[in-house]
């Protein structure tokens, strides 16, 4: 099996943890820079659409790595698509293709499932949830609570701050309760 | 007798409330914003995006499945993930503090402690509830656009809308 190859294969969970936990260091060696992804929604608005709002009122320009560093994501999303792509179709648990089959979810050819994330849903209710609401959410949250899974729950806890590790909760019991009680609905939809 | 009152918690303004430790160049003690901003210095943040990107991808966070399994508790792997990058994380800022160490630029590094506000708990819940939805937190919602789901692109502008919304109304909001 040549290296690509070996690399093409869906990476385990140990591998995966201890990179992302390397990039806490990294960051902070490469010019003290703390990991959170989440402060770029936050850029974008005080780049973008300031209006009149003292939230966005702050030199954006001093944070430009970090909108770097998220342009480096999409980057890496496209090389890992392109070009390190696993041919197999995505794994997963058994009790999810089950009750997602109930659901008329059966395309496992990529890691989103395509039958809800495409343009032709966009204007239907599906797609006003998946997309649009969920996506407000995501941005509204993380800016409430200060931060996202990496600026809370990967380097807040890895700095002991007891808030994140509070933040970190209040994510996961939302994800519970989401995944459980409201996904199931939407899909129905 | 003294009418003197002490200045009471109305008094404070809500736009003086810090909440957010994720821009750390409003940190006054923060020294490193004063970096050169140069495509140069900025090259280095790429790499580090590109190589978080292709371990997103690569180990199926940005998976809308792995997420609904974590969350109905069907499989160890995002456990898995989080939890070794917060043990590695925390070794690798234990050791920092410990050995001084300093950036490659030589200058120290800096930690900021966060206090706790109701927000976590009030936000983190709407996130959370996000997040099983999207079935991606803010990192993997752009490394799933570079995957070419472009319909996430949708999501993004959503969430920064959410942002300015929450930026917006934030005095009105619990903090």
């Amino acid at each position: 099996m040549s290296f690509i190859e070996f690399i093409k294969q869906p990476w385990h969970w140990s591998v995966a943890g201890v990179i992302i936990g390397l990039i806490v260091p990294l960051l902070l060696i490469l010019g003290n820079k703390s990991f959170g992804i989440s402060g770029n929604l936050r850029h974008v608005c005080a780049a973008c659409f300031p209006g009149n709002v003292s939230f966005f009122k702050y030199d954006w320009k001093k944070e430009i790595w970090n909108l770097v560093f998220a342009g480096g994501i999409i980057i890496g999303g496209f090389i890992a698509a392109y070009f390190l792509r696993d041919p197999n179709q995505v794994a997963v648990a058994p009790a999810l293709a089950t009750s997602l089959a109930e659901k008329g979810i059966t395309d496992y050819s990529n890691m989103v499932p395509t039958q809800i994330f495409n343009w032709d849903n966009l204007l239907t209710l599906k797609g006003l949830f998946f997309f649009v609401v969920g996506g407000f959410m995501v941005g509204f949250g993380t800016r409430y609570a200060g931060g996202c899974t990496s600026g809370h729950a990967i380097s807040g806890l890895a700095n002991l701050q007891w808030p994140s590790l509070v933040a970190t909760i209040a994510f996961m019991v939302g994800g519970f309760i989401s995944a459980n009680l409201i996904v199931p609905f939407l899909l129905n939809l | 007798m003294s009418t003197v009152k002490s200045p009471s918690r109305a008094t404070i303004k809500k736009s003086d409330i810090q909440t957010d430790f994720e821009v750390k160049s409003l940190d006054k003690k923060d020294s490193s914003a004063n970096e050169s901003n140069s495509l140069a210095s900025n090259f280095k943040y790429l790499m580090a995006g590109i190589l978080f990107g292709i371990v997103l991808v690569k180990s199926e966070v940005i998976s809308w499945f792995r997420i609904q399994e974590m969350f109905k508790l069907q499989s160890f792997h995002m456990y898995g993930v989080i939890g070794t990058a917060v043990v590695v994380g925390a070794i690798s800022v234990f050791l920092i503090k410990k050995l001084k160490i300093k950036t490659i630029h030589g200058e120290p590094i800096t930690f900021s402690d966060k206090e706790f506000r109701k927000g976590q708990i009030f936000g983190g819940l709407i996130f959370g509830l996000g997040w099983a939805i999207t079935g991606a937190c803010p990192g993997p919602l752009f490394a799933q656009l570079g995957t070419g789901v472009t319909v996430v692109s949708i999501t993004i502008l959503s969430a920064i809308a959410g942002t300015w919304v929450y930026g917006k109304y934030r005095d009105k909001l619990p903090l």
